[in-house]
């Protein structure tokens, strides 16, 4: 289907999120939309899915034909999917009950034949699914992966996914980049929102950049990487050079220190931290790293050896024991565990202070978060509740809430789903810590690039075995790849041989 | 907030007027006069200064145990176990007063004793509550409502076993208490000023107990998210159990003054479900404290 934006425009408020936007998109075609986040594109997205109305004087012409979308209900009927973010699902409900919920049918639905349509669908897609099984027990790609099939079932021409690639393993990535790339054949058309260059250019037949609102520009294969970025920023960005530390005394002295839970063991690991160092933790999910982290944080109990932080026992003491002594754990899940949903940034950050006397001075509080929205670049005001901002907002308050002094930071993906200026910007500030408080800092990432970039030291986790430390500026990202799927261990060692 | 508040004011009353509405429908079908009834409404509420002190009797207890459901709810408790902690508050006082029954105490001294006795005893009922919640993982509902029951079983054994009346024991309760361990009266009215500003105070301290402190703040977090407010750093069950120990003490309270200032001894139906009520005034002034009071 031929999908064409005229002039779209969208005001909340005094923010102009979509300026007069212009772009054609052809039948089979994978169309990529790349900008930093908050460029407009979710927005532009949803105006598309009928989820939100544009401004008066924008078109939206399928297939040549000017249409009026006015509910997500109106857009699968013109066969516009959209596959959310976060999977607009029923995770306690069967994945046939799933199936049935978007279908207009009569009181009683017919599940069997649903489930024969439902099998052959998946086979012609090559996803396997048993129907009589539930949602929750799927991981979020396979999540992903029913949604597709969902509006497929349903007659969707128009396939549009919205950073489909966060928070899904490298194989699902392939496996969904697999099954997208059979749809132009089809007749059908993609529109991949995302704001990873890597993902763009390896998927999309064209990319359209957006930027601040507006459409900055459309090119086609082969693409220039320093371009794109250049077009998605405004300004040429580099990483810059790696910066090593200078490493002080011992922060954080593991010995021989075993965890174990219901899925894996990880036996006697012994590790001396420094003060100033950032050391990064590689591994597919799940493959030991979570315990590793939770360890250091107090989190978790030890079932053998010592932790010592700064020269202080505090095997088996309790996370807030650890807190006292200055280490701070941010967690990945920001909304189920770092931030409290209906409290807003004001009193995030008074509650991230110690208690002066029984009453709150509403004043300095005030006042406090004023100061730290300044120096975190936090788009939000005092009085906004942190789920009125957006992702990258909402990470940068979370760092906000970082304690001083702080002698350690632990990181579960501090950078996922933000795009590589925030990522940049958010190190900075991670850095100015190991250099103004002398913090050490651990971070779990699943992009091996960050963990190179940004780590003086790595450590490689495989199914509960951790490598020895490995210099992160004598390591390349194949290397660490192989590392991450079991390959290469006998050179390499463990931790504690 | 005051725009919100006022925003959602004419929801309220448009939901008023439905209620109304309804009421005059039903009213109507069965050939009776709304107008008439609710005239008698009226009347009967405010008419005479003796039905207004009345409501007053009644607005006594449900706003100290809407007070300490207005915490719970804050730390995100649904303490339904109110019913009980208001049973023993009262027949914590009860207890207090039959021990001092024979001493030489000034009974203000002893009033003022059964009353923190009624708020202790709401106190440990509730305590009793959050432990198996905190400790046995034993939802508050399932484990306030089991001891509902204990409170009730109480009530009617001690009025028919240790505590009965001389001779045969009976459903209207305990022997009545002399008239100086009663909280003075207005007039010859059934209200207690004494009564009325001791909620009054409860609800006060509430209001900026929550508005206001660090302590208010923090159980707002744990009540919003539990997981979330114990990595930053606040002491997550402890919180539980104050919230739970505040509301009992203040739905003591309201037992207490049910036996100071209204029966001056115990009955069975003691809290006469204030406890349940309150949790609909809670729900129904959307958890916020200014509400609590008619202004």
């Amino acid at each position: 289907m031929n999908v064409e934006l005229k002039n779209i425009n969208k005001h909340f408020g005094a923010v102009h999120a979509n300026k007069g936007i212009n772009l054609n998109i052809p039948t089979g075609t994978i169309q990529g939309i790349l900008g930093e986040n908050g460029a407009g594109k979710s927005t532009l997205m949803k105006i598309l899915s009928g989820f939100i109305q544009p401004d008066p004087g924008s078109e939206i012409i399928l297939d040549g034909k000017p249409v009026v979308i006015h509910s997500p209900a109106d857009a699968i009927k013109y066969g516009i999917g959209m596959l959310h973010q976060d999977p607009l699902d029923f995770p306690p409900m069967k994945l046939l009950d799933n199936f049935l919920l978007g279908l207009s049918g009569g009181l009683f639905p017919n599940r069997k034949e649903t489930a024969q349509d439902f099998n052959l669908l998946a086979r012609e897609y090559g996803f396997s699914f048993d129907p009589e099984s539930y949602v929750d027990s799927l991981t979020v790609g396979e999540r992903q992966q029913l949604e597709i099939m969902r509006l497929l079932f349903l007659g969707a021409r128009v396939f549009i996914l919205d950073e489909p690639t966060t928070g899904i393993s490298a194989g699902q990535k392939e496996k969904l980049f697999a099954t997208l790339k059979k749809f132009p054949e089809q007749a059908m058309t993609v529109i991949f929102v995302s704001h990873k260059l890597e993902d763009v250019e390896n998927l999309c037949d064209r990319v359209a950049v957006l930027r601040g609102g507006g459409l900055v520009g459309e090119t086609k294969p082969p693409y220039v990487t320093s371009n794109l970025v250049e077009m998605m920023f405004g300004k040429a960005i580099t990483l810059g050079a790696r910066q090593p530390a200078e490493a002080g005394e011992v922060t954080i002295s593991m010995k021989n220190v075993s965890l174990e839970d219901v899925r894996m063991k990880i036996k006697n690991v012994s590790l001396d931290i420094h003060a100033g160092e950032v050391i990064g933790l590689a591994g597919m999910e799940g493959s030991g790293q979570d315990l590793f982290i939770r360890a250091c944080a107090g989190l978790m109990r030890t079932v053998g050896g010592r932790i010592h932080l700064q020269g202080q026992d505090l095997t088996g003491k309790s996370y807030h024991t650890f807190k006292h002594a200055g280490v701070n754990f941010l967690p990945a899940a920001r909304l189920e565990e770092g931030l409290v949903l209906g409290l807003s940034l004001t009193d995030h950050f008074v509650l991230a202070e110690e208690p002066k006397g029984l009453f709150i001075d509403r004043a300095a509080g005030q006042k406090l978060a004023e100061d730290r929205i300044q120096s975190f670049n936090i788009r939000g005001k005092p009085d906004s509740t942190v789920e009125s901002l957006s992702g990258g907002n909402q990470q940068r308050a979370e760092l906000a809430l970082l304690q001083t002094p702080l002698s350690l930071i632990l990181l579960e993906h501090p950078t996922r789903g933000l795009d590589i200026e925030s990522v940049i910007y958010i190190w900075s500030k991670l850095k100015g810590r190991c250099k103004t408080d002398g913090a050490a800092i651990v971070f779990i990432s699943s992009d091996l690039e960050e963990v190179l970039q940004y780590s003086d030291r790595v450590l490689v986790f495989f199914n509960g075995m951790v490598s020895a430390p490995l210099d992160a500026g004598k390591t390349t990202v194949e290397e660490l790849g192989q590392l991450i799927g079991g390959k290469g261990w006998a050179d390499k060692g463990e931790a504690h041989d | 907030m005051i725009k919100n508040r006022l925003g959602n004011l004419s929801y309220q009353l448009a939901a008023l007027l439905l209620a109304f509405g309804v009421v005059s429908l039903i009213l109507l079908s069965v050939d009776a006069s709304p107008s008439e009834a609710y005239k008698n409404i009226f009347k009967g509420s405010f008419g005479e200064m003796r039905k207004f002190a009345e409501v007053l009797v009644a607005f006594v207890p449900l706003l100290l145990v809407t007070a300490g459901l207005l915490v719970t709810f804050s730390s995100g408790l649904w303490n339904i176990g109110v019913e009980g902690q208001v049973v023993l508050g009262a027949i914590a006082t009860t207890w207090v007063y039959r021990f001092y029954l024979d001493s030489d105490l000034p009974p203000t001294l002893i009033i003022i004793l059964a009353i923190i006795g009624g708020m202790l005893g709401g106190a440990i009922w509730a305590a009793l509550a959050g432990i198996l919640k905190v400790f046995g993982g034993v939802n508050e509902i399932f484990g306030g409502l089991g001891l509902n029951f204990v409170a009730t079983a109480l009530t009617i054994y001690l009025i028919f076993g240790p505590w009965k009346r001389p001779g045969v024991a009976s459903m209207s309760g305990t022997v009545p208490f002399p008239d100086e361990f009663s909280l003075p009266l207005w007039q010859n009215l059934r209200i207690s000023p004494w009564a009325l500003v001791i909620a009054l105070i409860g609800i006060v301290f509430v209001y900026f107990l929550l508005q206001g402190t660090y302590f208010g703040l923090r159980l707002k977090a744990v009540g919003k998210n539990f997981r979330a407010a114990y990595l930053l750093g606040i002491p997550t069950w402890q919180y539980s159990m104050y919230s739970f120990l505040i509301c009992g003490a203040l739905a003591g309270a309201a037992g207490a003054m049910q036996v100071a200032a209204v029966y001056h001894r115990l009955i069975p139906s003691i809290s006469s479900g204030y406890g349940y009520l309150g949790l609909m005034v809670a729900m129904l002034i959307n958890y916020q404290a200014l509400w609590a009071v008619p202004h």
